[in-house]
């Protein structure tokens, strides 16, 4: 089945973050595609390579530019990225800004769009 | 023939203020009404206090976005659901709405038309997808 993922929390705070994530690797593992992923709202602050978390901690920033290198799409809403002060300069590689018209791509693309968080 | 429009359902549950779900959740309504999509929007539970008349958000330092649902029909948004449980449950009426446009012909202001569970459980059935804030 083609899957879209919308997050709308920031990473470490809850837990939306890191279940998405994991709901990705399960769903791919079962042979699943993913249309893309789209943070919205404080969802944004989950790709900025200025996190820097203890080193015992997983590092959500590098496990979200990890699969955009696998080739899934990752787009970070744009306005709610100049919102929260997330511009192109501090986001990790493999990850793009962009409008919400991506968002509504995946909504209308994917068979099932899947919503993280409150 | 041209293929038959996706069906995209928003659901607003959450109260309109305390927190920017429910703004931001109205930019993202504004933007796919734009795209080639049959939109509909649902507030239920404490969402349907968005749709107050006369909220005042001045004392509060953030900017109100009442006034924006008055013209939901202006983007072509018209598919407006209200839960009569949710709505009643609060005390309020369908005179406390907001009006969320006028009809061309009559000219007479649109209000979100008040449905019951059960027509909402019905037209989510039929979405293929939903968006929830």
């Amino acid at each position: 089945m083609k899957l879209a993922v919308l997050i709308y929390e920031g990473p470490y705070n809850h837990e939306a973050s890191d279940s998405a994530y994991n709901f990705i690797q399960a769903a791919r593992k079962k042979g699943h595609e993913i249309e893309g992923i789209f943070f919205y709202h404080d969802g944004v602050y989950n790709v900025t390579k200025l996190m820097e978390p203890p080193q015992d901690d997983r590092h959500i920033a590098k496990r979200w530019s990890e699969l955009g290198g696998e080739g899934i799409d990752i787009v970070v809403c744009i306005a709610a990225a100049k919102r929260r002060g997330i511009v192109d300069d501090v986001l990790v590689p493999n990850v793009r800004i962009s409008g919400l018209g991506q968002l509504t791509m995946m909504a209308i693309k994917a068979e099932k769009l899947v919503v993280f968080g409150d | 023939m041209a293929e038959e429009l996706r069906k995209i359902m928003f659901t607003v549950r959450k109260p309109p203020h305390g927190t920017i779900y429910v703004y931001e959740g109205l930019e993202v309504k504004l933007i796919m009404a734009a795209y080639d999509a049959d939109i509909s929007v649902v507030f239920m539970d404490d969402g349907v206090y968005a749709l107050q008349q006369g909220q005042k958000t001045g004392d509060l330092g953030v900017k109100g976005f009442e006034a924006t649902y008055g013209v939901l029909v202006d983007y072509e948004i018209s598919k407006v659901f209200v839960d009569r449980k949710s709505m009643e449950d609060r005390g309020m009426t369908v005179d406390d709405l907001v009006v969320i446009g006028e009809d061309e012909d009559t000219e007479e202001d649109i209000k979100p038309s008040v449905v019951d569970a059960e027509e909402i459980s019905q037209m989510m059935s039929e979405q293929h997808n939903i968006l929830c804030f």
